[in-house]
């Protein structure tokens, strides 16, 4: 992001600082929601504001972080990925499947080598991104619905691969990025911040990340421009399954089992950290940086709420309102922006 | 302006300002009832907002607004229109899904006691309402089957029958045929008889004289002149527009005006045989290197999904098409681009990315000749800096948001998308529509300096004006046929809108 603010800072200086402050309206408002609601459940309750609890936070939201890179793609192209939460449980299925399991496990499993365990792991769930990106490209079905019915063909082929049982063991890779630590630090933290930043690189400085950013402006715009739409719409879909697929077999490792219907709360989770982030449901404006700040004020909500004393139902609505308003400065923020473009 | 009738509207030392720039400086405006007021001044003098403050679309300005001799503030366009003032935007806003009777009832349909939609009473009463403006169409077939100009004729319609006293029309007869202008001439004037006071805006000088009682002129934001147009003629108001001797700038081309040879250079494009649906029947020509070739017809012609199919947004039923001899069909406009086509379709929305910065927006069409993997921004900047300055864009800073400039100047960007690297062909739709003389002539020259390069280049235009100023040959399309070519004779615009 740092070029294209530095551009729109460029652009907007003549016009004075409540026009700025407005077309960046975006990006603050997810920041202050971040410092707002940090300070209140530190001054709410004395074991939230701790090192110990910060690692607590990190290791919560990086599951939701990995699947999250790649949603920030999609919805930065105006297109949406229901899918992610069953492409991830069926990826964390089959990279136990293919993986050997104590005797007591009764499913009738496919034991591989690891490597291998992991590359049929990711080529499956690169392979459902791909239905998902023809369907969206070529046959012409909105992402919506596509990823709705991928949704479900996910959950299918998860369910046919463990039929109600539950698996444990995955290859020593996953295990030890999964569940392990190195002084200190948990590997799955390390891994969603090298994939948050590598989203962050491709989006920013790379050629087909400028081709995401303008794609999701203006369609049209990018199509007259003679830029394939198409390819690049597809190519997000494959990104988010993949990236999906990763979380999926971490979060087995993490969670130390694999079954079904493991990741269902990972689908509003990860669209709610790209939305509460600020990237634009309208595509175009947004990016990893974003959803870090998205990430952060979930995780904080989450475990926040766990140090208050409060109702644990009571949780599931509060976060739900917290969800309607950033929604509703998603929107707003747009108008502004357009309003300052005027 | 005729004495002792009480003006409907009035607006005294009205100023409005973006963002620090003023659009409007203390103008003073009044709109007499039955009386059809012509709008004229270059794009930007401020003509449309001045219209969107009256019709409740900007609501925050300073001035006096009276309506009825009472002052008075609207906050909304919902406002504007309960006060009985519609206005018809240059762009078409219709459901091109429902039918024609639905579109000119659309928000207010007839209803029963019940609440339910009286079907039969509206198509009969869209049938008459239609009638009387001499339209003569099915009132239950859907609106977007009809060709556009007659879409445009009914969405006027609609709001000149809507029964509002004041009524805006933004460049309504754009995409009109002359037959159609007609029409809805002799409609304003019956309205006119009525009562209606109308704001006549458009760049057609000819068409305002003809209609128009009064005509202002506006120029940088302010009011320069009103007078009555019986009293004016089109070289004053050129004048009053642009400040400075306009009869060299604007052209008028009814003399008959000779096309050169034809060039014997190599064709850069061969068309053959091309159809589409309802759109095109068998359409071939040849574009040839260091020629501008025009292809003029009325709205509706095909022009539009020629120009789509060329650069491969379109697929076409039949035909052929090659470039320097070799058979294409272009699955994408990402092919087309790779061949070495390029287009500018008539919207600059269409093609512009309002959001993103001038740079960003010249760069796209060429990111993968500068960077294979990594951006270079430096180098975007720098290949932006110097269209910017060959194109004499203002304001020339590359960094600035494109939706800050201004209409013309945003074209000349979509014109500089393709110039770094030019390609072989260019395809330019209604190049010139909307401008001002000056930019006008920016455009005409940078065509010129480009077909001297030795690009071929094909010119589609409904404005006959535009297709005379730039082309060297000139096809004549007609219900998506190609009935008349014009070369090494002469032609005028008169010759032109016979043919066609």
């Amino acid at each position: 992001m740092a070029s294209s603010e530095t551009a729109a800072a460029t652009g907007q200086r003549a016009r004075g600082v409540a026009p700025f402050l407005r077309s960046q309206m975006r990006n603050i408002a997810p920041f202050l929601t971040l410092i707002f609601l940090s300070a209140f459940f530190a001054l709410a309750s004395p074991s939230f504001a701790t090192i110990d609890n910060l690692g607590n936070i990190l290791t919560q939201v990086s599951v939701t972080g990995v699947i999250a890179v790649g949603l920030t793609f999609v919805i930065l192209c105006a297109e949406i990925d229901l899918s992610i939460a069953s492409i991830a449980n069926v990826t964390g299925i089959a990279v136990a499947y293919f993986t050997l399991q104590d005797s007591y496990v009764n499913i009738a499993n496919i034991p591989l080598p690891g490597a291998l365990a992991i590359l049929l792991s990711i080529l499956l769930c690169a392979a459902l991104g791909l239905v998902n990106a023809l369907g969206l490209t070529v046959i012409g079905i909105p992402s919506f619905i596509m990823t709705l019915a991928m949704m479900q063909i996910a959950a299918g082929i998860s369910a046919l691969l463990v039929r109600g049982q539950i698996a444990y063991k995955v290859p020593g890779l996953i295990s030890t990025l999964g569940s392990g630590a190195i002084g200190g630090i948990p590997w799955i933290v390390i891994v969603a911040a090298i994939m948050l930043l590598g989203g962050h690189l491709v989006l920013t400085y790379t050629r087909f990340g400028r081709y995401v950013y303008m794609v999701g402006g203006n369609r049209e715009a990018a199509e007259y421009s003679g830029l394939n739409v198409k390819l690049i719409l597809g190519s997000v879909m494959v990104i988010s399954a993949v990236c999906s697929g990763i979380g999926g077999m971490l979060g087995v490792a993490h969670f130390g089992s694999a079954q079904q219907n493991e990741f269902d709360t990972y689908l509003l989770d990860s669209i709610a950290a790209v939305v509460v982030g600020g990237t634009s449901l309208f595509g175009g404006r947004g990016g990893i940086g974003n959803t870090i700040v998205g990430l952060f004020v979930l995780g904080v909500l989450n475990n926040g709420l766990d140090h208050v004393n409060i109702d644990s139902f009571l949780k599931i609505l509060i976060r739900g309102v917290i969800l309607l308003a950033a929604l509703i400065i998603n929107v707003y923020a747009q108008r502004l922006r357009e309003k300052a473009a005027e | 302006m005729q004495e002792g009738r009480q003006p409907i509207l009035e607006l005294q030392g009205i100023t409005k300002s973006f963002g620090g720039v003023e659009a409007l400086r203390g103008v003073d405006f009044a709109l007499l009832p039955g009386e059809i007021h012509g709008l004229v001044g270059e794009n930007g003098a401020g003509k449309s907002t001045l219209m969107k403050i009256i019709a409740g679309v900007h609501a925050e300005f300073s001035g006096r607004f009276l309506l009825d001799g009472q002052e008075m503030r609207f906050r909304s366009a919902r406002d504007a229109h309960a006060a009985g003032i519609a206005m018809v935007h240059q762009e078409l806003s219709v459901a091109p899904d429902l039918t024609v009777a639905e579109n000119v009832f659309l928000g207010n349909q007839p209803t029963n006691r019940l609440g339910l939609v009286q079907w039969r009473r509206m198509a009969r009463e869209a049938g008459e309402q239609l009638a009387r403006f001499g339209i003569d169409v099915d009132p239950t077939s859907r609106l977007g089957d009809l060709p556009i100009g007659l879409q445009q004729l009914i969405e006027i319609a609609r709001v000149l029958f809507s029964g509002a006293r004041i009524v805006i029309l933004d460049e309504p007869t754009s995409a009109l045929s002359p037959p159609e202008v007609e029409r809805l001439f002799a409609t304003l004037r019956r309205l006119r008889e009525e009562g209606t006071a109308i704001v006549f805006i458009s760049h057609f000088i000819e068409d305002i004289l003809r209609v128009s009682d009064t005509v202002t002129v506006f120029r940088n934001g302010r009011k320069v002149a009103e007078t009555a147009s019986a009293a004016t003629t089109k070289g004053a108001l050129i004048e009053a527009m642009i400040g400075r001797g306009g009869e060299a700038l604007e052209h008028s081309y009814t003399d008959d005006l000779v096309l050169p040879r034809p060039s014997d250079s190599p064709a850069v494009l061969k068309v053959d045989q091309l159809s589409l649906a309802r759109s095109l029947k068998d359409v071939s020509f040849e574009a040839r290197a260091g020629e501008v070739l025009g292809i003029y017809g009325f709205m509706g012609c095909g022009q539009q999904e020629l120009s789509r199919i060329l650069f491969g947004k379109l697929q076409p039923d039949a035909g052929t098409l090659a470039v320097e001899g070799t058979l294409k069909t272009f699955a994408s406009t990402a092919a087309a681009r790779r061949a070495g086509v390029a287009l500018v379709p008539e919207s600059r929305r269409a093609m512009l990315f309002h959001q993103e910065p001038v740079y960003k927006n010249i760069s796209i069409s060429i990111l993968d000749r500068i960077a294979s993997l990594l951006l270079k921004p430096a180098q975007e900047r720098d290949i932006a800096k110097r269209q910017v300055e060959q194109l004499q864009i203002r304001p020339p800073v590359v960094g600035l948001d494109l939706g800050m400039l201004s209409g013309g100047n945003q074209q000349k960007v979509a014109l500089a998308k393709w110039l770094t690297y030019p390609p072989k062909l260019l395809v330019l739709c209604e190049p010139t529509r909307g401008m001002d003389v000056g930019a006008k002539n920016d455009v005409i020259n940078i065509v010129r300096d480009l077909r001297a390069k030795g690009l071929a280049i094909i010119v589609l235009s409904t404005e006959p004006e535009t297709v005379l100023s730039l082309a060297d040959r000139i096809l004549v399309l007609k219900r998506g046929a190609v009935v008349r070519e014009f070369k090494n004779e002469p032609v005028s615009k008169d010759r032109l809108l016979e043919a066609a």
